[in-house]
C-alpha cells in the first residue's frame, strides 16, 4: 500500500466516480462524512428492526399450535437475530460498535421500523407478518442488495434470501389456515385487516414528505422512492390476497388500466407519525423488553470479558 | 407492471435477484410455494416395526419419557428467545431449543407408532398428527419428563447449569441408545448425540466462564448449581419402564450411565474450580417423581400456555 497524499477534491472525485459507475464503496475507501453518517443511521435502524422484530413473533413461540409450526417460528426468529448480527457487523465497518448502537436504540436516539410497534394478537399474525411485513421488507430490501456500500449490500443479499423464505412460510401458514375451520379463516381475515395498512406504512412517508430520499438516491444508498416501492408492493399483494381468499381492507383499491397499476388509499399517516414519535401501541413495551434483556445480560457480558482477559493474561 | 424492466444495469450482485425473482409475476421473491407439510411423517424412511420380543407399550412409554424431556426442556430454552445476554447466545439457545424440539417430535411420533393407545383421543375431524396430540392434548400428570426439565427459568447462570446437567446426562444415555434394538430410537440417538455434544460443550464453556469470570458471575453460578443440584439424582433413578426397556434391549437403564455422567461433570467442575454441591436430593410425592407423572406446579402453567391455541382449535389445521 502506498501512502501518497491525495487532495480532498481528488478523493471526492474518486468517490463520485465510483458511485457513478455503480461500483461498491468499501470500508477503507474515502467517503464523505454525510455518506458515512447516513449509512450508519440506516444500517443501525435496519439492525435494530431485526432485533426488535424478534419480539412480536417471539410472542407466539410458546403458544405455537403444532410442533412443526413451533420449529418454523423458532427458526425464523433465530434468523432475525442472525440478520441483526450481520447488520451490526456491517455498521461496525463504519467505526461504530454494536454496544454503542444498542445504547442509542435504548436511549431513543435511533429508530427501528414502526411496524414492530403493532401487537401480535393471534397465531394468524405469525403468517400475516411473514406474508405482508416480510413481503414489504423484501420490496424495500432487494434494491439494497445493490446499494453502494459493499458490506451493507452483501449483508442484504443474504438477508433477502432468508426473508423470501420467511415470506413464503408465512403465506403457507395462512393458506393452511384458510383450508381449516371457519374460526381459522376469520382469524386470518382479522389479522390481514390489522396489518395491511401498517405494512403500507413500512415504505415510509409519501415522497413529497420524505426528507432524506433525494440525497440517499444520489449516493446510491437508496434506489427507489417510497411511493414507487409501495406501488410495487400493492401490485404484488393483490393477486396473492385473491389466491388466499382474503379481502384487503381498502375500499379505494382497484386496478387502473391506464396506469397499469392498482390505485389504492393512503394509510393513516398521523398514526404512523405517532409511532415514529414513540407513541405507537407497543413502543414502550418493545424498548422495555430490549432494555431488560440488555441490562439483565450485563453481568454475563462482563464475566465473558473478564474471563477472556484472564485467559489472555495467563497465556502471556 | 413487470418489475424486471425497471431494473438498472446488471451487476455482479444480480445473484440476489436471480434467486428471488423467478418467472412468477406475483412473487417478487421465490418461485414455487412452500411444499405442503401436512401428512408429512417425521418417521418417513425409518423402519418402525416393534422389534421382536419387545413389549410395545413399554417401548411407547419409554419413547414418551425421552420425548417429554426434550419437549419440556426445549420449551423452557425457547423462552429465552429475544432475552439472552447477547445475540450470539440468543442464536445458540434457539439452536438448542430447536434440536430438542426435533428430538421431541421424533420420539413422540415413535411412541404413537409403537402403541397408538398412548395417544389422546381428539374430537372427531381433528387433523392433528399423533405427535401433536401427545404434545398438546395431555395433562401435566401424563407427561413423563424428569423434573429438571420443567423448572421455571432463572437467570443465564441457571440456564447454563440446567443445560449442562441435562446434556451431560442425556448424552451419556444417548451414546448407549445408539445401539438400541429399536431402529427408530437408534437412529434418533445417532443424530442426537452430535446435537447433545454441542449443547454440552456450549454449557460447559459458559459454566467455566461464569465460574472464573467476575465475583458476581461466580456467585450466580454457584447459586444456580445449588438450586438445581437436588434434581440431579432423579436423572439416574430407574423407573420400571426404563428397566423393562433396558432389559429388552431398546432402552438404557439410567443407573448404568451414572458413573460416565458424573465423570464428565467432575471434569467441568474441576476446570471451573467449583466444588461438588452437597445439597440433598429433592423428594417426590409419595415416592413418585417426574417419570411417574408427578411434577412441580410450574409444569401445569407451562402447558396451559403451550397448549392454549391448539386446544382452542382442536379441529384446526396448522
Amino acid at each position: 500500500m502506498t501512502l501518497t497524499e491525495t487532495a480532498p477534491e481528488e478523493l471526492e472525485r474518486q468517490f463520485e466516480a465510483t458511485i457513478a459507475r455503480h461500483d461498491r464503496i468499501e470500508p477503507r475507501d474515502w467517503m464523505p462524512e454525510g455518506y458515512r453518517k447516513t449509512l450508519v443511521r440506516q444500517i443501525a435502524q435496519h439492525a435494530h428492526s431485526e432485533i426488535i422484530g424478534m419480539q412480536p413473533e417471539g410472542n407466539w413461540i410458546t403458544r405455537a399450535p403444532s410442533l412443526r409450526r413451533k420449529a418454523i417460528l423458532l427458526a425464523k426468529v433465530q434468523d432475525e437475530a442472525g440478520h441483526g448480527l450481520y447488520l451490526y457487523s456491517a455498521a461496525e465497518t463504519l467505526g461504530v460498535s454494536r454496544l454503542e448502537l444498542t445504547e442509542l436504540l435504548l436511549a431513543g436516539r435511533q429508530k427501528y421500523s414502526s411496524i414492530f410497534n403493532y401487537p401480535t394478537l393471534s397465531y394468524a399474525d405469525v403468517g400475516t407478518i411473514g406474508w405482508l411485513v416480510d413481503g414489504a421488507a423484501i420490496c424495500n430490501q432487494v434494491p439494497l442488495c445493490r446499494t453502494s456500500y459493499g458490506p451493507y449490500g452483501r449483508a442484504m443479499i443474504r438477508i433477502c434470501k432468508e426473508e423470501s423464505f420467511h415470506q413464503r412460510q408465512g403465506y403457507e401458514l395462512l393458506t393452511t389456515m384458510m383450508r381449516g375451520t371457519e374460526e381459522q379463516r376469520a382469524m386470518v381475515q382479522e389479522s390481514v385487516d390489522r396489518f395491511w395498512w401498517p405494512a403500507l406504512m413500512m415504505f415510509g412517508p409519501p415522497d413529497d414528505a420524505s426528507p432524506n430520499t433525494a440525497q440517499s438516491m444520489a449516493w446510491g444508498i437508496k434506489r427507489h422512492t417510497n411511493d414507487e416501492l409501495r406501488q410495487k408492493f400493492v401490485d404484488m399483494s393483490v393477486p396473492q390476497a385473491e389466491a388466499l381468499g382474503v379481502t384487503l381492507p381498502d375500499p379505494e383499491l382497484r386496478w387502473n388500466e391506464e396506469r397499469g397499476h392498482h390505485d389504492f388509499g393512503q394509510p393513516d399517516w398521523d398514526e404512523f407519525m405517532e409511532g415514529v414519535k414513540g407513541n405507537g401501541p407497543c413502543n414502550a413495551e418493545r424498548i422495555a423488553h430490549r432494555r431488560r434483556a440488555h441490562e439483565e445480560g450485563a453481568w454475563v457480558r462482563e464475566a465473558a470479558t473478564a474471563y477472556a482477559a484472564r485467559q489472555a493474561g495467563g497465556a502471556r | 407492471m413487470n418489475s424486471r424492466t425497471e431494473r438498472p444495469a446488471e451487476d455482479e450482485h444480480d445473484s440476489a435477484y436471480s434467486g428471488l425473482l423467478v418467472n412468477d409475476a406475483h412473487w417478487a421473491f421465490g418461485a414455487a410455494p412452500v411444499p405442503e407439510g401436512h401428512g408429512e411423517d417425521p418417521l418417513a424412511g425409518l423402519d418402525t416395526t416393534v422389534p421382536a420380543g419387545v413389549d410395545a407399550p413399554t417401548l411407547a412409554t419409554y419413547a414418551l419419557m425421552l420425548g417429554d424431556d426434550a419437549l419440556v426442556m426445549s420449551h423452557r430454552i425457547a423462552e429465552w428467545t429475544s432475552n439472552a445476554p447477547d445475540l450470539e447466545d440468543d442464536i445458540a439457545l434457539s439452536n438448542i431449543a430447536l434440536d430438542l424440539l426435533g428430538q421431541a417430535r421424533l420420539l413422540l411420533a415413535r411412541a404413537a407408532r409403537a402403541d397408538a393407545s398412548v395417544v389422546p383421543v381428539l374430537p372427531e375431524g381433528s387433523p392433528a398428527p399423533p405427535e401433536d396430540a401427545l404434545a398438546y392434548f395431555r395433562e401435566a400428570h401424563e407427561l413423563r419428563n424428569v423434573r429438571l426439565a420443567e423448572v421455571v427459568n432463572g437467570d443465564f447462570a441457571e440456564a447454563t447449569v440446567r443445560i449442562l446437567l441435562f446434556s451431560v446426562w442425556r448424552l451419556a444415555t444417548w451414546e448407549r441408545l445408539r445401539s438400541s434394538a429399536d431402529h427408530v430410537l437408534a437412529a434418533v440417538a445417532a443424530k442426537g448425540v452430535k446435537e447433545l455434544a454441542y449443547h454440552r460443550d456450549y454449557a460447559a464453556r459458559w459454566f467455566v466462564t461464569l465460574a472464573q469470570g467476575t465475583p458476581e458471575s461466580r456467585r450466580r453460578l454457584l447459586a444456580a448449581l445449588d438450586a438445581l443440584w437436588p434434581l440431579w439424582p432423579e436423572l439416574f433413578d430407574t423407573h420400571p419402564v426404563e428397566a423393562a426397556a433396558a432389559e429388552s434391549g431398546v432402552g438404557v437403564d439410567p443407573a448404568a450411565v451414572r458413573d460416565a455422567a458424573e465423570a464428565v461433570l467432575d471434569q467441568v467442575l474441576d476446570a471451573a474450580d467449583v466444588p461438588r454441591p452437597s445439597a440433598p436430593r429433592r423428594a417426590g410425592v409419595l415416592g413418585r417423581t417426574g417419570r411417574d407423572g408427578m411434577h412441580g406446579e410450574a409444569l401445569g402453567r407451562m402447558l396451559a400456555e403451550m397448549q392454549s391455541v391448539a386446544r382452542a382449535h382442536p379441529r384446526g389445521v396448522w
